[in-house]
């Protein structure tokens, strides 16, 4: 792959493994008696293997600029393995942390393993590392697709994938050293934030140059999505992960608010993460995907334009409700709960946008377990958008925060909707880029579904039930006028449900290693050469 | 429609369509998070809040290096039955220090604003060296290691410095002295402890808080854990019976 890179980009590309390299080094020496040097080794041992990698054909001739009328397809085939071995890896993590509320000394005594520590694995594994990379992967398909038009050019989007995951890689084992800031979706230390900004800097700019290369006037409203999701994350990302270290020579830093400012930012940062990684970006993929799939127009181009500037504004207003009857100031809390409730109006508009594309393929549906996964995850989008405007409304947040049906509710989200369009996407785009008619296995397709679907019912209804059982037992009050339950009762209450919670758990792991599995033999029996091409190729760079 | 026209021609440009997500999407924040930092009423005024001495500082920090707040909040509702079951709701004042705040999101286990005082320094001890000793059904991690880990404690000058650019008061007198008032807190017999009440003040609690002669990271938990809810007096005052809000 590198081989087809021009002699300059490899040039290039040389010096950034360099420059990776010696940061490492850096890194390494300074952060001496510091978990941060370990960080520093692992980009030293990056550094030091695409050096070799690169050098290695530095050498040999450009590629012909034939490959100018094709689309530049190889960093998203390694995106979407990146994607399904760090899902693998944050699900089986997941099951892991599962099994710890039942389980509390499933840690063999490891500081490295206990719950506090191996949580944030878990979920910025399966959102940022698992989604993330789902999330380049498939911009790069669908915006040069939807523009015809090839990248920008072919060492950014290595440069986006290959610091992208360094990223994930020194946040993942950052916390098990226990390196984290504490907030949540946001526990990378500050350094890893810098090569965020950088990373993400890079992606816009690709993103924006590619868009400019377009053969088509309008820009297709999946990459309207894709740009909110890079833009805005950006946004919050800054501002969110302002931070001052300690010193230069170690991990440790302290955020740069404190108290109620910083958990309104936090907040504001918390569920906007949600908001334009877990649904802007993937409604992208589930505006191309799915109508394509589908072989169905989207419904309506009107209630797209309408979906997509409501959620952009409505959205960033709507984070102060998951702080109702906090020392919030109550005028904060009151305008998230109004935002939150007018926010169901645009989610609705954009599931249904999506459910009534399928109108006169529901034949494919019932065939089809690829756009199965993202009629299913359009529908769960619907829902959980639903129980999020609800559990947002003031007194009914009173009984569910602080419980397992938040946790349910997030579950709804990224089982039910992030994982099941990212898998019907991945179906679609994994035999097309890798030039096969159609996966190894459509039986196993249908097993990946059904196992996935079984675990999510499973998982929502124990968390359903856990969590309002724990909200109701904590303010029952006995005839006497007193508190009826001590707290231990209502956790000793929560155990059946964790065990469904492993069940369901457990499905939904069996489901995606069918899915790699299946990907893996789709691949190994691969053509090299991708079947679609740009209509209208570009002249040369 | 016009509008409708006007959004046709925009999404032909990608710097127009990028410039008016940024506006679109700034709204929100700019309303709800700026008056936050100008509006006075936003944290209370109160005479007595005092600053985590050093070793409660690394007490903290080892209960975010664990990831504690994933199963504790440190944030107690107005609700009655928050209050009834943890003790007065909690304000705003109370985390103006807290760089980052704490408050939790979820409660696996209890919430623990108001723990300081609630339990023993043994009950901490055996509770974090093995949940299940003192609380048989209980799910927490066990955490026998913190008793053997000897505390770092060389670099908390600098811990000091980096909370004071960011707003924290302490004096340069704290600065100084950073690394032996941990010591000394842990240690009350030592020729330091006078300077540690001297500097934080007469409430500060000085105990050999995990029972051992050794500084461990287990004395600056626990040192921790006990002034949770006990920085300042204000939320003990009489809370005004805000029936509204207190449901």
């Amino acid at each position: 792959m590198i081989a087809r890179l021009t002699r300059t980009e490899r040039s290039v590309a040389m010096a950034l493994a360099v420059i990776l390299l010696l940061l490492g080094l850096t890194m390494a020496a300074l952060g001496d008696h510091d978990p941060m040097a370990v960080h520093g080794f692992m980009a030293l041992g990056l550094g030091v293997g695409l050096v070799f990698a690169v050098g290695s054909v530095l050498e040999e001739p450009s590629p012909s600029p034939a490959r100018l009328q094709q689309y530049y397809d190889d960093p998203i085939k390694v995106g979407i393995v990146l994607a399904m071995v760090w899902g693998v890896f944050a699900m089986s993590i997941g099951l892991w942390v599962a099994a710890l509320m039942v389980w509390p000394d499933a840690t063999f005594g490891q500081a490295w393993s206990s719950y506090g520590r191996l949580r944030p694995v878990h979920t910025t594994g399966v959102i940022f590392a698992f989604g993330g990379n789902a999330l380049i992967a498939t911009s790069f398909h669908v915006m040069q697709r939807t523009c015809r038009a090839r990248l920008a050019d072919q060492l950014s989007p290595w440069f986006v994938l290959v610091g992208y995951n360094l990223f994930c890689l020194w946040a993942v084992s950052g916390y098990l050293m226990g390196i984290t800031q504490s907030k949540e979706y946001a526990e990378p230390e500050w350094y890893a934030d810098i090569l965020l900004v950088i990373v993400w800097v890079t992606y816009l700019v690709l993103y924006l140059r590619t868009l400019r290369r377009r053969a088509e006037p309008h820009i297709y409203v999946a990459n309207w999505y894709y740009l909110a999701f890079i833009v805005v994350v950006a946004m919050l990302h800054i501002v969110n992960a302002a931070a001052l270290p300690v010193s230069w020579t170690g991990a440790k830093s302290y955020p740069a608010f404190s108290g109620v400012q910083d958990a309104m930012v936090q907040w504001w940062y918390g569920h906007n993460a949600v908001a334009f990684f877990m649904t802007s970006g993937f409604l992208g993929m589930l505006y191309y995907y799915l109508p394509v799939r589908a072989q169905r127009p989207i419904f309506s181009y009107r209630l797209s334009i309408l979906s997509f500037w409501g959620i952009t504004f409505f959205y960033l207003w709507v984070g102060s409700h998951h702080l109702h009857y906090t020392a919030l100031p109550h005028w904060v809390q009151t305008l998230g709960m109004t935002f939150s409730v007018m926010l169901l109006v645009p989610s609705w508009a954009s599931a249904g946008n999506a459910l009534l594309t399928l109108n006169g393929a529901w034949h494919r549906v019932r065939d089809d377990a690829t756009l199965r996964f993202m009629f299913v995850a359009a529908v769960f989008y619907g829902l959980s958008t639903f129980e999020g405007s609800f559990l947002a409304i003031r007194p009914v947040n009173a009984l569910s925060h602080y419980t397992d049906w938040t946790v349910g509710h997030v579950h709804s989200g990224a089982l039910g909707w992030l994982a099941m369009v990212t898998f019907g996407a991945f179906y679609s785009v994994v035999p097309q880029i890798w030039g096969r008619p159609a996966m190894h296995s459509s039986r196993l397709v249908e097993w990946h579904f059904w196992l996935a679907l079984g675990g999510l019912l499973t998982y929502v209804f124990a968390l359903w039930n856990a969590g309002i059982t724990q909200g109701l037992m904590w303010r029952t009050y006995n005839d006497a006028g007193t508190l009826n339950y001590s707290f231990i009762e209502s956790m000793e209450a929560m155990r059946p449900y964790y065990i469904a919670r492993v069940v369901g758990g457990s499905l939904f792991l069996a489901g995606i290693c069918v899915g790699a599995a299946n990907i893996w033999l789709t691949v190994r029996g691969a053509r090299n050469h991708a079947a679609d091409r740009p209509l209208a190729p570009q002249a040369a760079e | 429609m016009a509008l409708f026209k006007a959004h046709y021609n925009l999404e032909k440009n990608s710097i127009a369509l990028v410039i008016a997500i940024i506006l679109a999407a700034s709204v929100g924040g700019l309303v709800e998070i700026a008056p936050l930092f100008t509006i006075d009423e936003t944290v209370e005024t109160t005479e007595d809040m005092r600053v985590y001495t050093p070793l409660e500082l690394a007490g903290r920090n080892i209960y975010i290096r664990e990831g504690c707040y994933a199963c504790h909040s440190q944030m107690i509702r107005t609700l009655r039955d928050e209050v009834e079951r943890y003790g007065p709701y909690s304000l705003a004042a109370e985390s103006q220090y807290d760089h980052p705040m704490l408050w939790g999101s979820k409660r696996t286990g209890p919430d623990i604003a108001r723990l300081g005082g609630k339990y023993s320094d043994d009950w901490h001890v055996a509770h974090l060296i093995n949940p299940r000793a003192v609380v048989p059904s209980s799910i927490m991690p066990a955490y026998p290691w913190l008793a053997s880990a000897p505390l770092e404690v060389d670099d908390l000058s600098d811990h000091l410095v980096a909370l004071r650019r960011l707003g924290v008061p302490y004096t340069e007198d704290m600065i100084a002295n950073a690394s032996q008032d941990a010591a000394a807190q842990a240690n009350p017999d030592s020729a330091g402890a006078g300077g540690v009440v001297e500097r934080y003040g007469e409430a500060t609690t000085l105990r050999r808080f995990s029972g051992m002669p050794r500084l461990t990271e287990m004395d600056a938990l626990v040192a921790y854990l006990q002034v949770l809810g006990q920085l300042t007096q204000a939320p003990y005052a009489a809370q005004p019976a805000d029936t509204e809000v207190l449901q």
